[in-house]
């Protein structure tokens, strides 16, 4: 409930940015549950010493008790950086930190050791970082043990080291080799100059007090502001350790003026204004999303609360919605920004401003303190309040003058506040007149909000009315932001219509002669809904009536065409209906047994052939006798028939490249052979006929 | 009259053709006999052509053209084998029948290829 209302706060300020009516509530239980859950440990540490600093520091300041386990954890670790040697001056800075709220046990010895760590560090300083480190980690250590002397013998040459570093406008540069100043510099400045004046042997000069109250000032001359009051620091570049933040610069900043202001008793006379404005910015970020972000907004928070001169008082509403039907009444309350009780004082509210126009009205009244809940209460709305949204402005007047001194209320505080209630709605009824006449053709009552279902027909010549009146629960007249009648065909063709209302009594007259062709001269059923509904109206309904059963002329030629519908998403964006694939058709083969048959009738010519050599006497006789020139023969045969049996291969399945490859090497035999043969046979014949 | 006439004509042509003929070497019947019997293939070929239709018109017209293809080639070599081709005189007839073998064994790898 309170992280809702912190969001509800936070979109308050957003929408209320411009009319000043910021409200912010403090520090609550979701700052706490934050704080727990952000700053978990991981395995019983919480990593470097700086960020197991930073939780210890939030728990502390939230009033969170913590586990012994991390006690344990945290002071091995704070005994190991300060015994180390090779440790650096962030870390003792850092242990010394812990230290400070943990209260280990430590080593005298370490604690020597780190002293005059920390003193050398201090000589030999340069950068504005050295000696916030150094200066720190002594005036830690001269709190924690008393009996340490860490006086500074050359505070002035220090002091002077750190204000070289100072720029004109307020801010600080972190070293003399870098051009840029930041406010975050100057927060860590502040700091560090408070330090060398709490160290420094009791002798200080007073020059040196108001110097740093100017430098406080020139600082708050560069500070920035939002139009509701809120004011806070920032960087204009991105500094030598990275982006800072909004909240990062304003919390250092934050820091170092504190310390000032512990260092010395002078007042500083910081503008109340001002310190209100950041208290605000720190309390607007509602409850931050990071560990860092939350320790710095709760540790700036902590200082803010302990200034003496101008502590923050915060009015805050926990509900800024009251209902008048419920009997709501409105509380305000009025506390520090961790959210301790103010000092006694009353609250008045003073103005009512009616949101959205100019209307004001001075009311000044007071708010009865109820002391058990702790809460100032409105008993009765002022008598002319009614149902809508207002601002409140309101006033703290404390009972003792001398609080004025050291209290910062804010002066006046506006809050946006919504009044609701349920809105009577009457004498609903729907009507269809005769057109020419008006006189009433068919009439029914309707129940608003309720279940109707009337069943109305019409011709383009009559006319449908419908009237109701709304009144607030005080009797006076209410216009809600929507008033709508919707009439929809059964294609989808949507007409909204505005009902417009003269004082209480709404009413609105659909004459359909006029409509025709607005309505595109679609007959049928027409679904009736009405939509009535407002912010402060906690009754708002939208609600179908029934149907009305049009009879229309019918469309002339060029009337146009009622708007398309939109398309079942899925009809046009899904599957299509499957393609069937038309084909060629595949050509007609023969049929087996044809085919058969002629490959019985292509062998005979082949066997004609051969009975034909028979007849004619063909014979083997020239075949060669002998060995040799036989042999030769014989694989002349072979040969070509292992050409013919390599095409049938071919044909079969081997490619054209393989084929000539083989035929290549077959070919280049048969050459060979052939030759022989032919050869011999040319020479035998030859023999004959010389013979 | 005349028809006998032209009858008896005809006869007396086909007799002194046939007469002719049978005076061919024997090779050369044995050459015609191989051209007659590649031209017979390609004729049935053509006939089974005219019944189914030409659809692998590509297989068809491999068919169709060794036989013709071979037939040529027979053809030539009947030319230069021929003793009383004055031309060829001097081609011994191995030299022909080697040529005649070489071709037909070019063609029919050309017409396998194409038979598909």
């Amino acid at each position: 409930m309170a992280r809702d209302l912190g969001i509800l706060v936070i979109v308050v300020l957003v929408l209320a940015a411009t009319c000043q009516s910021a409200v912010v509530s403090p520090v609550s239980e979701s700052h706490r549950s934050a704080a727990l859950e952000l700053f978990s440990p991981a395995h019983g540490s919480y990593g470097s010493l700086e960020e197991t600093y930073e939780a210890l520091k939030t728990f502390k300041v939230l009033g969170i008790e913590k586990k012994h386990a991390i006690r344990t954890s945290s002071c091995a670790s704070v005994a190991d950086t300060l015994k180390s040697t090779s440790s650096a001056l962030k870390d003792f800075f850092d242990a010394l930190r812990v230290n400070s709220i943990l209260k280990c046990e430590l080593n005298s010895e370490a604690v020597r050791g780190t002293q005059s760590r920390l003193k050398d560090s201090l000589n030999g300083a340069s950068s504005l970082i050295d000696f916030y480190y150094s200066i720190g980690g002594l005036v830690l250590l001269k709190e924690q043990m008393s009996e340490v002397d860490v006086n500074l013998g050359d505070a002035d040459r220090i002091f002077r080291s750190i204000k070289a570093l100072g720029q004109s406008d307020g801010r600080w540069r972190l070293s003399s080799n870098n051009p840029e100043s930041s406010n975050n510099a100057a927060g860590i400045a502040l700091e560090a100059l408070a330090g060398v004046i709490s160290l420094a042997t009791p002798q200080i000069d007073n020059s040196w007090i108001t110097t740093l109250k100017n430098d406080i000032l020139k600082l708050f001359d560069g500070i920035e502001r939002y139009d509701d009051g809120t004011y806070y620091f920032d960087e204009k570049h991105v500094g030598a350790r990275g982006h800072q933040s909004p909240l990062s610069s304003s919390a250092s900043v934050v820091r170092g003026i504190a310390a000032v202001a512990a260092a010395t008793s002078e007042t500083l006379n910081l503008p109340g204004e001002k310190i209100m404005g950041l208290a605000k910015f720190f309390l607007g970020v509602g409850v931050p999303g990071s560990a860092q972000d939350l320790y710095h907004q709760i540790d700036a928070l902590s200082y803010l609360e302990n200034i003496r001169e101008s502590t923050p008082l915060i009015l805050s509403l926990p509900a800024t919605v009251i209902s008048v039907t419920k009997k709501d009444q409105l509380k305000v309350r009025v506390s520090t920004l961790l959210g301790s009780p103010a000092p006694t004082l009353s609250v008045r509210l003073m103005q009512i401003f009616v949101s959205g126009s100019k209307d004001a009205s001075v009311i000044d009244q007071e708010l009865k303190f109820d002391a058990v809940s702790g809460m100032h209460v409105l008993e009765t709305l002022p008598k002319n309040i009614d149902v809508g949204s207002y601002i409140f402005s309101f006033e703290v007047i404390f009972h003792n003058p001398e609080h004025k001194k050291t209290y910062v209320s804010g002066g006046r505080t506006r809050v946006l506040v919504h009044i609701t209630g349920v809105i009577k709605i009457d004498n609903a009824e729907i009507v269809i007149l005769d057109g020419d006449r008006g006189s009433v053709e068919n009439q029914k009552k309707l129940k608003l909000p309720g279940d109707n279902a009337v069943a109305l027909s019409a011709n383009h010549l009559q006319k449908l009315r419908l009237s109701f009146d709304m009144s607030t629960p005080f009797g006076n007249a209410f216009k809600p932001h929507q008033a709508f009648l919707k009439l929809r065909h059964e294609s989808g063709v949507d007409h909204i219509f505005l009902v417009g209302n003269s004082g209480k009594k709404f009413e609105i007259i659909l004459d359909f002669l006029g409509l025709v062709e607005k309505f595109f001269y679609l007959p049928g059923r027409y679904n009736i809904q009405l939509t009535v509904g407002d912010a402060d109206m906690e009754n708002s309904f939208l609600q179908p009536l029934g149907f009305v059963e049009l009879d229309l002329p019918d469309a002339p030629e060029k009337a146009t065409r009622p708007p398309p519908q939109a398309v079942d998403p899925y009809s046009r964006y899904g599957p299509k209906a499957e393609i069937t694939h038309i084909f060629r058709a595949p050509e007609k083969r023969p049929a087996k047994e044809l085919s058969l048959t002629f490959l019985g009738l292509v062998l005979v010519p082949f066997f004609g052939f051969l009975a034909g050599l028979v007849q004619l006497g063909a014979n083997l006789k020239n075949f060669p006798k002998s060995t040799v020139p036989s042999t030769f023969a014989i694989l002349f045969h072979l040969g070509i028939a292992a050409v013919l049996a390599l095409y049938t291969l071919f044909w079969l399945k081997l490619d054209l490249f393989t084929t000539l490859k083989a035929l290549g090497f077959l070919g280049m035999f048969l050459m060979f052979v052939g030759h022989k043969t032919l050869s011999h046979l040319a020479s035998t014949s030859s023999k004959l006929k010389s013979v | 009259m005349g028809r006998s006439a032209a009858t008896k004509d005809a006869h007396a042509l086909f007799h002194s053709l046939r007469s002719a003929y049978a005076a061919t070497p024997n090779n050369l019947k044995i050459i015609d006999l191989y051209i007659l019997f590649a031209v017979a293939t390609a004729v049935i070929q053509v006939a089974y052509m005219a019944i189914v239709g030409s659809f692998p018109f590509n297989s068809f017209l491999s068919g169709v053209l060794s036989c013709v293809g071979t037939a040529v080639l027979a053809v030539s070599l009947r030319i230069q084998v021929n003793k009383d081709n004055k031309e060829f005189k001097d081609l011994p007839p191995e030299r022909a029948f080697a040529d005649f073998v070489l071709c037909n064994l070019v063609l029919h790898l050309v017409i396998i290829n194409f038979l598909g």
